[in-house]
């Protein structure tokens, strides 16, 4: 690591209309180093990445690169001049191969005109071999998982000879596994002199593999540290302006009595004989690889997708759920793994979205009253602590944490009592999942019940009663919480067939 | 992603965007219809303003069908079909098939609703675009037009059906009423309903919708059924205007309809707009035809104008879209 700063902010403001992005930011980040970008959502975190890249252009301040001053004008340029940026959404093309993908733009011709395919299938696996990775080079990218289409564009920037990568939560969808290729790339990368810049919510990682870490808050800078001489406390205060006292507040319950029970459940190809119950006031949390088939099983109970086989027992008593609206009438609530995809109307307004489970429930042959459903969406919102300045703003412009209590408050609101969380705190920042956790107290404390499938061991660890690992659509075992380390689980998630031959 | 531009002018982008989104149309209107009346004083003779919402109201019915499949991120291209068929069996009642008034105006309307069920099942049910679907229901049912025709128009209604296109109530036309009346329906429906706030959400967000427990299905369904139970009606103004069940009655409607949709501000990605937008939208394509042909110029004209006016419409939504996200 040498002393020379490869890239350097000085001063660096972005104003958006209303609002100061970025205020006078000045921080260096050095040459080979991997650096640790923090801050809650809205602390300009992205706004200044985007700035690096060229997305967007500053208002004021300078940023020099390997000592120059430099003001990209879009991300292309960035890329040419050696910056490349990984972002949750990969900019990659289905439909062609792996090798074109890597070289989109900068293809090698023979004769001006013609791809020079072999040359480009050679340097692609080439580029695979010193990333150590087995990805086929003549695979479409369509037919690749997520982490490997990381690696494609990982593959991509190191193609465009990026002397800065920088990755925007690069781990939020990946698996325990992939996430220790990537570390392991990442390594690879910085033994070459690859300065990487690494954005991310999950504080461990950042001791894993991070060299210093900058903290923003609200576009301000507030430090940056050798990550060696800070801690996760610290951390988190620098974060949040303020002290948390607790990561997973997590009040114990007694569990009741039983109100779920899945017997055998299969869904051909997906889910292979399931069974679990789940017992009133208790949190039961589902780990295991992504793939594993646990999103599948909280959309096959919840009525999304049919079942070939198996039986559901609500409150001890079977029932026939062929839609989410059966679940929804059985007192089932899915709270999705994507937000914005699946759980909110972002068009409409939080008065809108809260009423989607119970319209019905307010209206008077179809008409709805207007007075009764305000009123239950008024009490939503102040329940929650959902912070909108008016029952009428459309949920777009809520922050994530907020947008989160939304979709929550939409079952509130319904009383339903058995909960199935997916990836309930993903991209959530560190005050707004502390905030989540309490509601799912409160949850328990009226009684109800939650399924949570988390990629999140330490989450996982500390907020469930028992946990399931699940593998390639089995449940491969269950952990009380005694019995539950992050060790434990990982066995079970990664472990060979026939360990859990007598288990599942 | 998209490169902003300089923020002022994103500034001045998004006032106007909100500010077109409560007014823009209506303006838009008011300024081509004063521009008219200016170039032809005949523009302004109420028998001309009466004759071009008459003119109206047999596009601007279906238009009201349309908004709802729009508004769920559908399309119908269907529509101009099924009036040619079910005039030419309003007609065939009339003048063939024993002159009944009951069964003349009450078949062609489960007609027109049952093909509109047609659309919505086949695209939910068979996961199919409903463009393709339509596509094909436009071929089948003109084809099922010059059949059951045997190729000739039917003529000769009696009195009372022609009421229903020429009649007056006062000095308004029959239509007219039919037309505005099915508008503030529509529009009650769409605002105090479960039916219309569900509409929004399908449309704003399909898989949010399912998760929340609508049966999306039996939601698309409805709106198919009830723009193919529209068209019927319009079908049916159009045989008792003409007095005569058409072959081609109906041709090139689907333009016209989702213009007016279109043009009114509803977004053909769905979940954004409204019938009131509609309303406009019809009377601004009648009145840029009518105010066309009064000052002679060639219909040629009209339709190259027309599909002008669609492609900007839809741009100015884009746009809209573009500068709100950011």
């Amino acid at each position: 690591m040498s002393d020379a700063p490869i890239l350097h902010f000085e001063k660096l403001t972005k104003r958006f209309p209303g609002v100061l992005a970025l205020d006078g930011v000045t921080f260096s980040i050095q040459k080979g180093e991997v650096h640790a970008l923090v801050g809650e959502n809205g602390a300009g975190k992205s706004t200044l990445i985007k700035i690096v890249t060229g997305v967007y252009q500053k208002t004021a301040g300078e940023i020099f690169f390997e000592g120059k001053p430099v003001n990209f004008s879009s991300p292309h340029e960035a890329l040419k001049n050696g910056i490349a940026a990984i972002y949750q959404e990969f900019n990659l093309i289905p439909a062609l191969t792996v090798a074109e993908n890597i070289f989109m733009g900068h293809h090698f011709v023979t004769r001006r005109f013609f791809v020079d395919w072999n040359r480009m299938r050679k340097e692609a696996q080439e580029l695979m071999r010193f990333l150590d990775v087995d990805i086929d080079v003549d695979q479409k990218v369509r037919d690749l998982g997520v982490a490997k289409k990381q690696v494609v564009e990982i593959a991509k920037a190191l193609s465009h000879r990026a002397r800065v990568l920088i990755m925007d939560e690069p781990t939020a969808t990946l698996a325990q596994k992939e996430i220790e290729r990537l570390f392991r790339i990442i390594k690879v990368l910085k033994s070459e002199g690859v300065t990487i810049v690494y954005i991310s919510h999950r504080l461990e990682e950042i001791y894993e593999i991070c060299d210093r870490v900058t903290v923003l808050r609200d576009g301000r800078h507030i430090a940056t540290r050798d990550v060696r001489d800070v801690t996760m406390e610290d951390l988190i205060r620098m974060m949040v302006g303020r002290e948390v006292v607790e990561r997973f507040p997590r009040v114990s319950h007694t569990a009741g009595e039983e109100v779920l029970r899945v017997e055998g459940l299969t869904r051909r190809g997906v889910l292979e004989n399931i069974s679990f119950s789940l017992r009133k006031g208790e949190i039961l949390g589902i780990a295991g690889m992504v793939g594993s088939g646990r999103t599948e099983l909280l959309r096959a109970i919840y009525g999304v997708d049919p079942i070939d086989e198996g039986k559901i027992y609500i409150r001890g008593k079977e029932a026939r759920i062929r839609s989410p609206l059966d679940a929804i009438n059985h007192g089932i609530a899915l709270l999705p793994e994507e937000r914005k995809v699946h759980g909110l109307v972002l068009l409409l307004s939080v008065l809108d979205n809260l009423g989607l489970p119970i319209l019905p429930l307010v209206s008077v042959r179809g008409f709805i009253q207007d007075g009764r459903l305000k009123a239950i969406a008024q009490d939503m919102v102040q329940h929650m602590n959902i912070k909108t300045p008016s029952l009428f703003q459309r949920v777009m412009y809520l922050s994530g944490g907020n947008q989160q209590k939304v979709v929550l408050g939409k079952w509130f609101a319904r009383n339903c009592d058995i909960y199935l969380f997916d990836e309930p705190t993903r991209g959530i920042d560190v005050g707004a999942k502390v905030e989540i956790y309490h509601l799912m107290n409160r949850l328990l404390e009226r009684g109800a019940s939650i399924v949570m499938v988390s990629s999140e061991l330490p989450e996982v660890l500390a907020m469930s009663d028992r946990i399931l690992v699940m593998r390639e659509g089995r449940v491969v075992g269950e952990l009380s919480r005694e019995e539950a380390t992050k060790e434990a689980i990982l066995r079970l998630a990664l472990g060979r067939r026939e360990e859990y031959a007598s288990v599942g | 992603m998209p490169v902003l531009v300089e923020e002022k002018s994103t500034q001045v982008f998004q006032k106007f965007f909100v500010f077109w989104d409560r007014v823009g149309i209506l303006l838009a209107f008011l300024v081509v219809f004063v521009m008219f009346g200016a170039l032809t004083p005949v523009f302004f003779h109420p028998l001309n303003i009466l004759n071009v919402i008459r003119q109206v109201s047999i596009i601007g019915v279906i238009a009201v069908g349309m908004t709802f499949v729009i508004l769920l991120g559908g399309i119908d291209l269907s529509v101009g079909s099924i009036v040619a068929f079910t005039g030419i069996i309003a007609a065939g009642f009339q003048v063939k098939w024993g002159g009944s008034l009951f069964l003349s105006i009450v078949v062609p309307l489960l007609i027109g609703g049952g093909i509109g069920f047609l659309n919505g099942f086949i695209s939910t049910k068979g996961k199919l675009h409903p463009f393709i679907v339509t596509l094909g229901m436009m071929s089948i049912f003109r084809g099922a037009t010059l059949l059951v025709a045997q190729g000739k128009p039917i003529s000769g209604m009696s009195p009372a059906f022609r009421f229903i296109g020429a009649g007056m109530v006062g000095p308004i036309p029959f239509p007219v009423i039919l037309f505005l009346g099915c508008v503030i329906i529509a529009g009650i429906v769409l605002k105090r309903t479960v039916f219309g706030r569900y509409i929004y959400a399908i449309g704003g967000n399909e898989e949010a919708a399912l998760l929340s427990g609508i049966m999306v299905e039996r939601y698309k369904i409805s709106a198919f059924t009830l723009l193919g139970f529209l068209s019927g009606l319009s079908g049916l103004i159009l045989t008792s205007r003409l007095n005569s069940g058409e072959l081609v009655a109906g041709q090139g409607y689907e333009l016209d309809v989702i213009a007016s949709v279109v043009i009114g501000g509803t977004s053909l990605m769905g979940g954004e707009g409204g019938v009131y937008g509609t309303l406009i939208g019809a009377l601004l394509i009648g009145v840029v035809s009518n105010g066309l042909n009064l000052l002679g110029v060639q219909p040629y004209w009209q339709m190259i104008v027309k599909g002008v006016i669609v492609i900007f419409a839809v741009l100015l939504d884009r746009l809209k879209r573009r500068f709100r996200t950011a």
